[in-house]
């Protein structure tokens, strides 16, 4: 596929994809009953920014499916007609859509022209219904509904010389307020313009836009008519003067003048009509000719994330069916995601930057820390009083490079919630296709970890929340039987715990059934026994092409899935639990090492060692009396703090450290608490608190006995991580074996 | 028919057949490793100890922002004294995905040697088994230990990578 991709286009597809990405995020997070006032225009504006350039490149296609999208949610937008869900869900169809025909021109897949047709079809629809519910005529009055026409006199402050400018801006910013009717200059002799303006803003709020520029004295505000003159009409649809390059598709954006002349109906026969010829003759084709016989090419074997392909093809197969059906019903529940949306809604500016020159500076930082290791060593050899300055100079260098450091790494960092953000539209989906009412609730989605991760997780996890939707939640029917809520809940959580971060992937539906497990295990001659434990009779579910499924779904079952899963999260490092009960629910938990994070520490001295505790496992430390070490069989064991009694654990003897143990009365007591145990580890000295940047051990050498990681201290020197919550599991185990 | 098979084995992996190599000594005795399996050659420095790793591990270092373990050949292979001079050198082997260092007394240079230079190394008992030992080469009065480094660094016995049992 020959593909011009000039610079011009890789930012308007970047662009775009952000536009769809933020609409999208806007749409799910909608209230469909009560909008909140800035979020629908936000969703316009998104959809009318995407229309402007796709047109000014001539990607047709994508101006004309925005541009119905537009026009409906313009209506929205104004009150005109009330949000549905049938609405949002059409939008978000709609951009599915324009994500494949983005990739199509980009090259990477081919288009779905019908799916195209379709959700066009879909959303006209979708505006003429609306608008006939609604009842009234629906003329640019409709626009606003509510609206008055204000005649406005103002002068412009004498003597400005941008006047003319001035007064066009002004303008402009009246346009968003409602709609300029006509706007008369000053007539001989005043300076006073004339503007006639349809608007529900209050008169307040217009004298405040207007003293804002104009001469403050001379501002005039009458309310001349409630009903705006029809007439005008046009200039509302002003706005799609900047498509040219999508003529067809203003046709049926007037199409929405139409029942003026006839009977309001409601009647779904018309509407079908109308769905289905509308469109079709407008099918042009502007990009790869070959693409046009709208197959599916989605099957391709794509890099792109196969979820969202999978599911593309059968909502498009399913749009035309939808597309008919009136506003009345909504097909499903909506699906609320409860959790607590990100406030971030990636509105702080941002620059982007090619990966490989950050891993780039995160070198090139590196190699700084230990320059200026060395520069510190070779100047501590100096006379402190001799080289004052010298040593403040490079103790001041010390902290900048310290926080050069810090920050250089972070910026590879990224809060889960990039990927979770994109599991209510997946869980939403499904749900309604397989009739199922599901809460998703996140958690933790401020957990950091690296890009690479970022990217290579979302598949991964998608796999395993539309598993949990399709086989774990039962249908509500099914639900309501077995006296559980008929919504059923998946918890989606991150958080870091020893060194790894946890993704965890809970439902509470059917459970997974060993005994058909085994069955299906035993049909496919796998090599199993009754006496297996759960744990490995739940491994099996991740064998390749394992599938208990009683019939085979178009969103699971067919036993692809889970193996591949495993495998993906094996790739990266990271390992994958399944704990379930039958009738209770599942939770997978996909535990990955840290490549790159921060981490706080405190670090302690062990025989002339450091390691490093991270803090959020500390409780306290202290250093120990002789009254508080109590003896269990001649042997200190326990410590007893305000009358609690913890099992010490002598770090030296964990670490197994060279030279000989100080006595407990000489260190510090550090006190752990992991998983509601709570330990007294013993170190030899507090040393100090550090935010620490987490290494992979395993990259290089492998796993060692509660280490979790290393990192690099300010000299270049290597410090280990300890991982309390294996310490204390050991310790107890010790304990066990003793006993 | 020891000596056939690994003449096959150098024949067949190649890697070892012909080429440059790095020398190196430890104690009185000269080894010799595929130049491509090394990254770098420097001076030993301070490393971290791990708790449990055996003894010829000598611990881990900061390269660069990369953890790597140090394993002391010496006390591996029982050639040479486990002293630390200022000679003392670490060669920074890249092998398979991985990245280790190695201490040696010192390193003495880079060879190319042809085919014909290189003999199967007979069975001997040893500090290390001969699947690690691809051959031996005679360069004028010096015989050169040919190891197969990236076996020997991923075998079990070096405790490097990570077992089963973990």
């Amino acid at each position: 596929m020959s593909f011009d991709m000039s610079q011009f286009h890789a930012v308007f597809f970047e662009e775009s994809r952000e536009h769809l990405e933020s609409m999208e995020s806007l749409l799910l997070a909608v209230d469909i009953a009560a909008p909140e006032s800035g979020d629908l225009p936000a969703i316009f504006r998104a959809a009318h920014s995407i229309k402007g350039s796709a047109a000014t490149f001539g990607f047709t296609d994508v101006a004309e499916l925005t541009h119905v999208m537009e026009t409906l949610l313009d209506l929205v937008r104004n009150g005109a007609i009330t949000l549905t869900e049938e609405m949002v869900d059409a939008c978000l169809a709609a951009g599915d859509v324009l994500r494949n025909l983005l990739d199509a021109h980009q090259g990477h897949c081919e288009a779905d022209r019908a799916a195209a047709e379709a959700i066009r079809a879909r959303l006209s629809v979708l505006a003429e219904e609306a608008q006939r519910a609604v009842g009234g005529a629906p003329s640019a009055s409709g626009a606003h509904k509510r609206a008055r026409t204000y005649q406005l006199g103002f002068a412009m402050l004498p003597g400005d010389p941008q006047a003319d400018e001035s007064i066009a801006n002004l303008i402009t910013e009246l346009k968003e307020l409602g709609e300029v009717i006509d706007a008369r200059p000053p007539v001989d002799g005043t300076r006073v313009w004339s503007v006639n303006l349809a608007s529900d803003v209050d008169p307040e709020t217009l004298r405040t836009v207007l003293e804002f520029v104009v001469d403050s004295t001379s501002v005039t505000i009458d309310v001349i008519d409630t009903a705006p003159a029809v007439p005008q009409a046009e200039a509302a649809f002003g706005l799609f003067d900047d498509a040219p390059g999508a003529p067809a598709a203003e046709e049926t954006a007037y199409g929405f003048f139409e029942p003026l002349n006839e009977p309001a109906q409601t009647n779904t026969s018309e509407d079908l009509g109308y769905g289905f010829f509308e469109p079709v003759p407008e099918a042009q084709p502007a990009t790869p000719p070959e693409a046009s016989d709208g197959s599916y090419g989605f099957f391709e074997p794509l890099p792109q994330p196969a979820a969202q392909a999978e599911h593309l093809a059968p909502a498009a197969a399913a749009k035309l069916e939808v597309a008919p059906r009136s506003t009345t019903t909504a097909p499903t529940q909506p699906t609320k995601d409860t959790g607590a949306r990100p406030v971030s809604k990636s509105d702080a500016s941002s620059i982007r930057v090619n990966i490989e020159r950050v891993d780039q500076m995160i070198n090139l930082v590196g190699e700084l820390v230990i320059t200026q290791a060395m520069i510190s060593q070779a100047a501590g050899a100096l006379d402190p009083v001799l080289y004052e300055r010298l040593h403040h100079g490079i103790a001041l260098l010390e902290r900048n490079t310290r926080d050069l450091q810090e920050s250089v790494m972070s910026i590879r960092m990224l809060p889960i919630s990039t990927v979770f953000n994109r599991f209510p539209r997946v869980v939403r989906d499904l749900s309604s296709k397989l009739g199922k009412r599901v809460e998703l609730v996140t958690g933790g989605e401020n957990t950091e970890l690296d890009k690479g991760l970022v990217e290579l997780i979302a598949d991964p996890l998608t796999h395993l929340i539309r598993n949990s939707l399709d086989h774990g939640i039962e249908l509500p029917e099914r639900r309501r039987e077995a006296g559980k809520s008929e919504t059923g809940r998946i918890n989606l959580r991150a958080y870091h715990q020893s060194g790894n971060i946890v993704i965890e992937v809970a439902d509470d539906g059917a459970g997974l059934n060993r005994s058909r497990i085994l069955a299906k295990a035993r049909e496919r001659g796998l090599p199993v026994s009754d006496g297996m434990t759960d744990q490995e009779v739940f491994q099996l579910i991740f064998e390749p092409g394992f599938s208990t499924a009683e019939q085979v779904t178009d969103v699971s079952g067919r036993g692809v899935g889970m193996d591949v899963v495993k495998r993906n999260i094996s790739s990266l490092g990271g390992r994958i639990e399944l704990e379930s009960m039958l009738g209770v629910g599942t939770r997978i938990t996909v535990r990955l090492p840290l490549t790159l994070a921060i981490l706080d520490g405190m670090s302690v001295g062990l025989a002339g060692e450091t390691y490093i505790i991270p803090l959020d496992y500390v409780v306290e430390s202290l250093q120990p009396t002789p009254a508080m070490l109590k003896a269990v069989s001649g042997v200190e064991r326990l410590l007893d703090v305000r009358g609690e009694y913890l099992p010490i654990i002598d770090l030296h003897e964990a670490f197994d450290t060279p030279g000989d143990r100080s006595a407990y009365e000489g260190g510090i007591m550090v006190i752990l608490e992991s998983d509601g145990n709570k330990v007294a580890a013993f170190v030899d000295a507090l040393i100090g608190q550090h935010q620490v940047v987490i290494k992979s051990l395993e990259a290089n050498y492998r796993r060692v006995p509660g280490i979790s990681g290393a990192t690099i201290m300010g000299d270049g020197h290597v410090a280990l991580i300890v991982d309390p919550p294996q310490l204390v599991s050991m310790a107890r185990r010790a304990g066990q074996g003793a006993a | 028919m020891v000596d056939a098979n690994m003449q096959m084995t150098v024949a067949q992996e190649g890697r070892v057949v012909a080429g440059e190599f790095l020398t190196f000594t430890l104690g009185g005795e000269e080894y010799a490793i595929d130049i491509l399996k090394v990254q770098e050659i420097r001076g030993y420095d301070a490393v971290t100890r791990i708790a449990g790793a055996p003894e010829f591990i000598k611990g881990v270092i900061n390269l660069r922002g990369i953890i790597v373990p140090i394993v002391d050949l010496r006390i591996k292979f029982k050639a040479g004294t486990a002293e630390f001079t200022p000679f003392t050198v670490v060669i920074i082997l890249n092998v398979g995905a991985r990245v280790v260092g190695v201490v040696v007394d010192g390193v003495s240079d880079v060879l190319t040697l042809a085919p014909e230079q290189i003999r199967p190394a007979p069975e001997f008992s040893s500090a290390i088994r001969t699947e690690y030992i691809v051959g031996l080469a005679s360069v004028g009065e010096r015989m050169l230990i040919l190891l197969d480094i990236e076996r020997l660094m991923s075998a079990s016995e070096m405790a490097l990578v990570d077992e089963a049992i973990l």
